[in-house]
């Protein structure tokens, strides 16, 4: 008999990626790298995880691939829906609120998702949302999230947990921040890498940028 | 498992795919000028047992796709199923709409990624190619439902083999001979990497049987002069005489034309192989402790 050559198998996987967002006051960052991995191993390096779930709100989700495919195309459906009902988009606090309550329904077989939420409020303030893979949330006004994430929020800490409001950083020096710390996390962690895509939200619209990393 | 005291469960477990049984190896896929090239072997291992030789592991689906799988050869069957019922149903609207790769390749991952759901799942990897309104397309779903599109792709030992290969030497519009000689050049080294290579029983290794697919137009012309495939049946190719024994492979014809109606699977041939490597002749020299 052909017997236990393969191991039992496992409906999760980690396929890596770092999410970053960072919310200013005006404007919004929302960033993740493009490596999709399984174990050493480098699936693509070319896979966003950033997905537009409305106007004005952007989710970067790491963790299983498979359930964060699944998550966004349910919130996409939610979403078309909510149009039909409310003919609006869905606020970014609102898309906070549903994305935390679709977490929490597979409380006991979750999303394996880390996810991190960000956009414009009903203001036009950034705003950054940041959830545990149950649905546990929090406005914030940075965050990071998955494989990079240890390394990169001490320094998002260092840099932005400012004393004043009015050294709250610019667009430009947001963006250029995001570049380099995930320049940073790329350089230790095997999980993140690639290319960073970076999009950038404000009352002008949605922009996209791409920065270089590390690709070994 | 469960002890079972005639709970329904553990009559439920007894019809999951807990392990695979007999699983197919590598599949390599490429994008090319006129579409997609996949190559996989046709060996069904029962374990490290070879146990089938001939096993078509690529599949024309609908008019526009190419499915090509490792893991479970029923699994893989079943999913075959699937499709041929998706399609017939599809066909039956009579609306003069056809499935393209995208679809078929969307169908598949909420199959593998529902079934893992149930945590019964279907234990393959799989790779779908096809070509449709001139639009390329080569994705793959794991038994999980990890899926992606990719400009290459490989299951399996190919992902840590082939694809080094395919990072450095694919290329975006390459001929349909630039194209079977990289995917060549692919199976080679899985074929000389797959299985523990310092086993000197499975050195016995002429089975393996390749089977190529390809989707896009290609000239017929073009195909004749690789003198590999024109041959008739068997050929005796007589290798290095510094290895222990002559082998057989097996020298087989044709790949047949397609164009965007249309997809062509050769027939089977073996790669011409060359075991005189002086690490094959002693593997294990040098390696003490070993046999």
């Amino acid at each position: 008999m052909a017997s236990k050559q393969q191991a039992n198998w496992s409906p999760y996987d980690n396929n890596g990626g770092t999410c970053v967002a960072i919310a200013g006051s005006n404007y919004c960052v929302i960033a993740a790298d493009t490596r999709l991995s399984t174990g050493y191993s480098i699936l693509t390096r070319d896979y966003s995880k950033l997905q537009q779930l409305a106007d004005k709100s952007i989710l970067a989700s790491s963790g299983f691939q498979a359930d964060i495919k699944a998550l966004q195309k349910h919130l996409s459906a939610k979403h078309l829906i909510y149009q039909h009902q409310h003919n609006k988009q869905m606020s970014c606090p609102a898309m906070a609120q549903l994305l935390s309550n679709t977490l929490y329904y597979k409380r006991f077989f979750p999303y394996y998702a880390f996810n991190v939420l960000g956009g414009l409020d009903n203001e036009g303030k950034g705003c950054v949302f940041t959830y545990d893979a149950v649905g546990s949330y929090e406005r914030v006004g940075y965050s990071s999230q998955g494989s990079g994430s240890t390394l990169i929020t001490p320094v998002l800490d260092n840099q932005l947990k400012s004393p004043s409001p009015l050294l709250i950083p610019q667009e430009t020096e947001a963006v250029d921040l995001v570049k380099d710390v995930f320049a940073s996390a790329a350089e230790r962690d095997i999980y993140t890498g690639d290319r960073v895509e970076i999009t950038i939200v404000n009352a002008a619209g949605i922009r996209r940028e791409y920065a270089e990393l590390r690709k070994d | 498992m469960d002890s079972g005291k005639g709970l329904l469960a553990s009559e439920l477990d007894s019809q999951r795919t807990l392990n695979p049984y007999v699983t197919g190896t590598s599949v390599v896929g490429i994008k090319y000028k006129d579409g997609i090239l996949m190559a996989s072997d046709m060996g069904g291992s029962y374990g490290s047992t070879l146990r089938y030789k001939s096993v078509e592991r690529l599949k024309p689906i609908g008019k526009h796709s190419l499915l090509g799988a490792s893991g479970e050869i029923s699994d893989f069957q079943e999913i075959l199923r699937y499709l041929d019922e998706l399609i017939i149903y599809d066909n039956m609207w009579d609306d003069g709409n056809s499935l393209g790769p995208k679809e078929i390749h969307n169908y598949l991952n909420r199959v593998m990624y529902n079934r893992r759901n149930k945590f019964d799942p279907l234990w393959n990897s799989l790779v779908l190619g096809g070509v449709k309104n001139g639009q390329k397309y080569l994705g793959t779903v794991s038994m999980i439902g990890v899926h992606f599109e990719d400009n290459h792709i490989a299951t399996g030992f190919g992902n840590h083999l082939a694809r080094p290969i395919l990072r450095d030497e694919w290329k975006e519009d390459m001929s349909f001979e630039e194209g079977v000689k990289l995917l060549e050049k692919c199976m080679l080294v899985l074929l000389y990497r797959d299985r523990s290579a310092i086993n000197k029983l499975q050195r016995r290794s002429d089975w393996w049987w390749w089977c190529f697919m390809e989707i896009g137009e290609v000239d017929v012309e073009t195909r004749k002069d690789r003198s590999y495939l024109d041959s008739g049946d068997y050929e005796e190719v007589t290798m290095n005489k510094s290895c222990s024994s002559p082998r057989t492979s097996a020298g087989a014809t044709l790949i047949a034309k397609i164009t965007e109606e249309g997809i062509t699977v050769s027939q089977p041939y073996a790669l011409k192989t060359f075991w005189g490597f002086t690490a094959y002749q002693n593997p294990t020299k040098g390696a003490e402790g070993s046999w």
